[in-house]
């Protein structure tokens, strides 16, 4: 569950969801820092903090879904206490301005207020309730050079009443100024086990029947973001919740959901290109009746074919990535001149350039590595 | 007088006329009051836009249809005026936010907070949220969707976002994770030739089988395409039998005239009438993008099997140059002049090796 709200009007808001239609990340986000999944060595650092009161000003960096946001909110609620932290906690992410004008005139208000006396806690728990503030900024990586620089010197500045946590994806988009006045917290990506014994509580606490098959398949298709397969699961959920009658999740609508292209239709483009993929039978009425086109053409029309399906290209080029660089009995040498095509096409698709030319130029790079 | 695309077109689930059990998963998800956000891709003509709308009707009932235009002024940080127009019925508002360039942004946070921060005040609604619908998701700039990721959790309460892109490869990861995805398959031929009849059937004429397909193989899979070319011939010849001819767009022919051009010959004068051409064609406003791949797909049908592959890696190769540079004109030629000189080189080699 999200954490008491900053604001009165967000807690207006926050009241009205009704808990059924709440997304099951924000239900099911940790409330102590013992519930963080697979994060031991950083839990256990926090936990002193716990006890010490004595906290330095933390960055978190990791890839997407492996509890950054979920390990501060909950510390510092372990440390404030509902009651104390609206005054406490300051949460600013991409959504919210962030230019520098916002460095220096909200942060830096919030910064050098003197924290306010301890409120009493209304649930009749004690808090440990430190004589400083927080400032959580989410999504760090996308501020700006200039209103990172303007945060160094307020860091500095208040940091008797008020600390940072600066949260991020990418540690190297963080100025160096800044890293080296934190703390450094690196997120591993979650370990398969804790993913799945988290996916099976959170399924058993809605009562969604889910076959640890589907698991398996919501882990891989998510690598590791937890977020991402909660939510694939709550989407699965909800439609086969809805259809009459209630049917059981399966893996391929967690596929389908997952947008990742169905195995068939990978193995068929790569059989295209040449790649022999063994015993597989859903295949062969689409081959018997393509091997009259060879080469170019027969590759230009699979690409074709596979464009109109709708499937997004870079998920294509992942899977077929995958597919060849696991291939059990391609040499190495036309395998690495299959990677080098697929980072050009990576590259090229990131700046933006056209789906149909690149599947076709990898398509036919692929298919003369492999021919030679 | 309407067109027949838009006369025709399907205004619930139920009318749909394929990929019938996407329709009703978008029923049952509708009708669950658990409706999550969306993003809708595939490739153009597919029909994305009308499942939306479908889609929309089933949500809130007729009044969904009501549709004004609105325009609005927003300002940027830097102070500077952007009109964009909106599209909106009292549930729904439509949105086209790269129609700004790289103020996306503003017009993003702008709007959908003032969209989250209003409750549905009409008690008779259906629904209690509003829903967003951003056209052409995939060309949003970096910023608007990172401005995007929060807000979608945090105001789940009174929206819902509706993103319609035509591929999803442009959209940052933590987006498509908060998305229920939703792809929607060009047709089949055998599908768009029951779309064909039902329409030819109800504007009463009869469509001979041939001519259908006809019309199939020349639209690829995009039934706008597809219906607009059935309404252009039926106007052509009324009776539609006899041979059909197709009328190509003028600026298609004129590529194709470009790249007969090419391979007819290869010397410094015939790239220079090449290059007028392609600005006669670029100062037509036709997307460079489409002029590369239209004259690359003709090329390669006249030439060897053996350089077809090279040509296809050079068009790609400079179509990103051409995305990253700035001006497109180059970047053509620059294509032009490297399938010259390889269609050059295989011709003189492959004469060498004859004698």
């Amino acid at each position: 569950m999200f954490l008491k709200p900053q604001t009165g009007k967000q807690q207006q808001q926050k009241q009205e969801i009704e808990p059924a239609l709440q997304p099951w990340v924000e239900k099911y986000r940790p409330k102590t820092i013992d519930d963080v999944s697979s994060q031991e060595h950083i839990v256990a650092v926090l936990q002193k903090t716990l006890t010490s009161s004595n906290l330095p000003h933390m960055l978190f960096y990791g890839p997407p879904g492996t509890g950054k946001t979920s390990t501060i909110l909950a510390l510092s609620r372990q440390l404030f206490g509902p009651d104390n932290f609206k005054n406490r906690v300051l949460e600013l992410n991409a959504s919210d301005e962030r230019g520098i004008s916002i460095v220096r005139e909200k942060i830096k208000n919030f910064a050098r207020q003197t924290p306010r006396a301890q409120a009493v806690a209304s649930d009749g728990k004690s808090y440990p309730c430190p004589p400083y503030k927080i400032i959580i900024l989410d999504e760090a990586d996308s501020m700006t050079q200039d209103a990172q620089s303007a945060l160094r010197r307020i860091m500095e500045t208040y940091a008797r009443i008020t600390r940072f946590c600066l949260v991020c994806n990418y540690v190297t988009r963080i100025i160096e100024p800044l890293a080296s006045r934190c703390s450094k917290f690196r997120f591993k990506p979650l370990d398969n086990t804790s993913t799945f014994s988290r996916l099976q509580h959170i399924a058993q606490t809605e009562n969604v029947p889910l076959p640890p098959s589907v698991t398996e398949t919501l882990i891989s298709v998510s690598g590791g973001d937890l977020r991402r397969s909660i939510t694939y699961l709550q989407s699965a959920s909800r439609l086969s919740s809805s259809t009459q009658p209630p049917t059981e999740i399966t893996s391929i609508d967690v596929q389908e959901i997952a947008g990742v292209v169905p195995d068939g239709v990978i193995n068929g483009f790569a059989r295209v290109l040449g790649v022999e993929i063994p015993n597989d039978d859903s295949m062969d009425v689409d081959d018997s009746k393509k091997s009259s086109l060879k080469g170019f053409d027969a590759v230009r029309g699979k690409v074709k074919e596979l464009m109109r399906e709708g499937y997004s290209a870079s998920q294509i080029l992942s899977q077929l990535h995958d597919l060849i660089i696991l291939h059990p009995t391609l040499n190495s040498r036309k395998k690495s001149q299959c990677a080098m095509s697929f980072a050009e096409a990576d590259k090229a698709l990131c700046d933006g350039a056209d789906e149909e030319l690149w599947m076709l130029e990898v398509g036919l790079t692929v298919h003369k590595a492999l021919s030679k | 007088m309407t067109l027949w695309v838009d006369r025709y077109r399907p205004r619930t689930l139920d009318d749909l006329h394929y990929h019938r059990g996407l329709s009703e998963r978008l029923k049952s998800l509708a009708a669950s009051g658990d409706f999550p956000h969306m993003l809708f891709y595939g490739p153009s003509g597919a029909g994305k836009k009308t499942r939306i709308s479908c889609t929309l009707r089933q949500l809130f009932g007729a009044g969904a249809e009501k549709l004004k235009i609105d325009q609005r002024v927003f300002l940027t940080p830097s102070k500077r005026k952007l009109d964009v127009n909106i599209v909106q019925s009292n549930y729904h508002i439509e949105i086209t936010p790269s129609d700004v360039g790289i103020y996306d942004r503003v017009v993003i946070q702008d709007i959908l907070k003032e969209i989250a921060q209003t409750q549905q005040v009409d008690l008779n609604a259906k629904q209690r949220f509003k829903v967003v619908i951003i056209n052409e998701a995939d060309s949003l700039s970096r910023d608007a969707q990172a401005a995007l990721r929060r807000t979608m959790e945090k105001y789940m309460a009174n929206m819902r976002i509706i993103l319609c892109a035509n591929s999803t490869s442009k959209l940052i990861a933590p987006i498509k994770s908060r998305c229920l995805l939703i792809r929607v398959a060009a047709p089949d031929s055998q599908e768009m030739e029951d779309c064909l009849m039902y329409v030819a059937k109800k504007e009463k004429f009869h469509l001979p089988s041939e001519a259908a397909q006809e019309i199939i193989q020349d639209s690829n899979g995009n039934l706008r395409k597809a219906l607009l070319v059935l309404e252009a011939l039926k106007m052509q010849s009324p009776d539609l039998t006899g041979p059909l001819t197709i009328a190509k767009p003028d600026w298609e022919t004129y590529c194709h005239k470009v790249a007969d051009m090419i391979v007819q010959e290869q010397t410094p004068g015939r790239v220079m009438e090449v290059r007028a051409k392609l600005y006669e064609l670029l100062s037509h406003c036709i997307p460079a993008t489409v002029i590369l791949k239209t004259i690359a797909e003709r090329v390669v049908e006249r030439v060897d099997e053996t350089i077809k592959p090279d040509i296809m890696h050079w068009a790609a190769f400079y179509e990103v140059r051409m995305r990253l540079g700035s001006k497109k004109i180059f970047h053509l030629e620059a294509w032009v002049i490297k399938v010259m000189s390889i269609y050059k080189h295989f011709v003189y080699s492959f004469d060498m090796e004859d004698f």
